[in-house]
């Protein structure tokens, strides 16, 4: 296990690099440079003042140069200040942070929950109603815009029940029961979404498992039926599904950027797009490279624990 | 980068199979009519988009603020937005902008990564390592963050958003190619052929491609729904298509949400074509995949 972790964590740091390069690149190609692309928007900006700025921002330099220090900055935890808003880059991702994880891991457990027993249930009652609802439930989840359902909870919780989300974020800390009102519709949504592709996952393994010679001998034993899907086949079946899990974690911290727009939730999908629309590229080379780095590690860990679970992985 | 055990497709010689391929495609339609449903599905969209000025009822520009806001009637089956323009002729003629962005961008984005994939999987060594950590690299951001970044360094409009859903596309196609090219080169026709001395380009052509064609097909028919997603999610956040141009996604964030409360419809309808469109090819993706490729079942 030990090497097959070291293997991993080697294979990791290329991408991480190439990653960076490919963020740095991207944000260099804009025609003219970065500056004269967001203040030519703005006009009114005389050649000297450009050329301090470019100075200020590090961008006469040249490319390896301003591409080493960018790196050493992102490694140092200082990626420098917004264009736009002067605000230290670090100071933003602080208040962003927290918001994108709480709705995440929401998103993620109801994901889940709604998931593995839907899955489950399908795989059990194989081509029965409640296999269709939940195979029909799945493809939706796959196919309905985030956005569209997002606006259409808001707006039939405010025409139906005559409830809207509490405006104005609040930390969990703060105020616990007002911020779960906060995150609970956005939550709902991403993880409407995310269950789609688990639930599909489930389905298909718990059926490929439940034709086992080993849960044949259970049902011969005369084991009850729950204890034959639940303790026999679903330990097994779940295995590929942390692999699904673990694809699954880019369309989460994408639909964050979509969700947090809709509900007006300040994390760092909606500070993303934010700098992308404003052209503040400090803040939008920081955020792509830190969601990459995030995306990277949490694959990582998915790996090594699909390693840990089974074996034959690691010997491959 | 997960590494998904990916199970490498294995194709028989097309030559040799019993069946050909359309006719595999129509005995799983007639087994799935879920998949008929959707072929079906999938048609009348394009007709819809083909013949968007025969069957749009007004002109999608035409604005009449004397009729602004009103409900769906029988003039206007699917009401009139703010500006009083048709909603429904606005979602015949978006459907264009779904298709075209939809088919250019997994077109380009599938042929650049048949190249990339046939060329790692052929000549594997070296340029396969740095091939594949490069895709791994590109795979690491997540593609709408990676096509919103790509058309923030262009310019916000329907060609940068779909340049940059192509290249989102690339690195999944590579690896598909990449895997069902290493499959191909096992069999013993190729190696004859090289045995033989053809060259290079000639066994690609005439060995390898054929044994491609049937993963790339299945693989393009399911990006094109979630091209089609991508570029509505791009025109919702402001950085796909641009106003007036009829788009599905632009629809549902210019006008649908502020006044969804006033005028639901124009919310709901943009929605629904979306939907039944992403849908429409998530089903008909799988059953191409049922019919073709049953092997990548897993890694879809």
């Amino acid at each position: 296990m030990q090497k097959y972790v070291i293997r991993r964590v080697l294979l990791a740091i290329p991408v991480l690099l190439l990653s960076s390069l490919i963020v740095f690149g991207l944000m260099r190609v804009m025609p003219g440079d970065a500056l004269i692309a967001l203040m030519g928007e703005s006009g009114n900006v005389g050649q000297k003042e450009l050329a301090k700025l470019r100075k200020d921002l590090g961008l006469d330099r040249p490319y390896h140069e301003q591409y080493l220090l960018w790196l050493w900055q992102m490694v140092s935890l200082s990626p420098g200040d917004s264009i736009f808003t002067n605000e230290p880059i670090p100071v933003s991702l602080k208040k962003a942070i927290p918001v994108t994880l709480e709705l995440a891991t929401l998103a993620m457990i109801i994901g889940l929950v709604i998931a593995v027993p839907v899955g489950v249930l399908s795989a059990t009652r194989q081509d029965k109603p409640s296999d269709y609802i939940g195979r029909v439930v799945a493809v939706s989840g796959l196919s309905i815009p985030d956005f569209w359902l997002g606006t259409l909870v808001i707006t039939f919780a405010a025409i139906w029940i005559h409830w809207i989300p509490p405006i104005g974020y609040v930390s969990l800390w703060d105020s616990p029961w007002r911020n779960l009102q906060q995150f609970l519709l956005p939550a709902a949504v991403l993880g409407f979404r995310l269950s789609a592709a688990t639930m599909r996952m489930t389905r298909s393994t718990v059926l490929e498992t439940l034709r086992e010679d080993y849960v044949r001998t259970a049902w011969a034993k005369g084991l009850a039926g729950r204890i034959v899907v639940y303790k026999h086949a679903l330990k097994n079946a779940l295995i590929p599904v942390v692999t699904i899990i673990g694809g699954q974690l880019g369309t989460l911290l994408a639909g964050t950027v979509v969700v947090e727009q809709i509900f007006a939730l300040p994390g760092m999908g909606r500070l993303t797009v934010e700098a992308i629309l404003y052209r503040d590229y400090p803040v939008v080379q920081t955020n792509v490279m830190l969601v990459a780095a995030t995306l990277v590690t949490l694959n990582l860990i998915v790996d090594l624990t699909y390693a840990w679970l089974d074996p034959r992985i690691r010997y491959r | 980068m997960a590494t998904v055990p990916v199970r490498v497709a294995t194709f028989e010689d097309p030559a040799s199979a019993s069946i050909s391929r359309v006719q595999a495609l129509w005995l799983t339609m007639k087994r799935k009519p879920l998949g008929a449903a959707s072929a079906a599905l999938l048609v009348v969209i394009v007709l819809t988009a083909i013949f968007a000025d025969v069957l749009a009822p007004y002109d999608p520009l035409e604005t009449r603020p004397e009729i602004r806001l009103s409900a769906p009637s029988r003039a206007h089956p699917f009401g009139t937005d703010d500006i009083g323009r048709d909603v429904l002729s606005r979602i015949i003629y978006g459907s264009r902008i779904s298709l075209w962005v939809g088919l250019l961008a997994v077109g380009i984005g599938t042929a650049a990564g048949m190249v990339i994939g046939l060329l790692c999987g052929y000549c594997e060594g070296r340029l396969d390592l740095f091939g594949q950590r490069v895709m791994d690299a590109i795979q690491a951001i997540p593609g709408l963050v990676l096509a919103l970044a790509i058309v923030s360094v262009l310019k916000p409009n329907t060609t940068n958003a779909m340049i940059a859903i192509a290249i989102v596309i690339i690195p999944g196609n590579s690896r598909i190619v990449r895997g069902a090219v290493l499959s191909a080169k096992q069999n013993r026709y190729v190696e004859a052929a090289q045995a033989l001395g053809c060259r290079h380009p000639r066994i690609i052509a005439s060995h390898i491609l054929p044994n491609v064609t049937a993963p790339i097909l299945v693989i393009a028919s399911i990006w094109l729904g979630n091209a089609i997603l991508i570029e509505a999610t791009l025109s919702f956040l402001g950085v796909g298509t641009q106003p007036p141009t009829p788009s599905w996604g632009l629809m549902l964030s210019s006008t649908g949400r502020a006044f969804m409360e006033q005028a639901p419809w124009l919310a709901i309808f943009p929605g629904l074509a979306i939907s039944l469109a992403v849908l429409g090819f998530n089903l008909f993706g799988d059953t191409l995949r049922d019919a073709w490729d049953p092997k990548l079942r897993r890694q879809g």
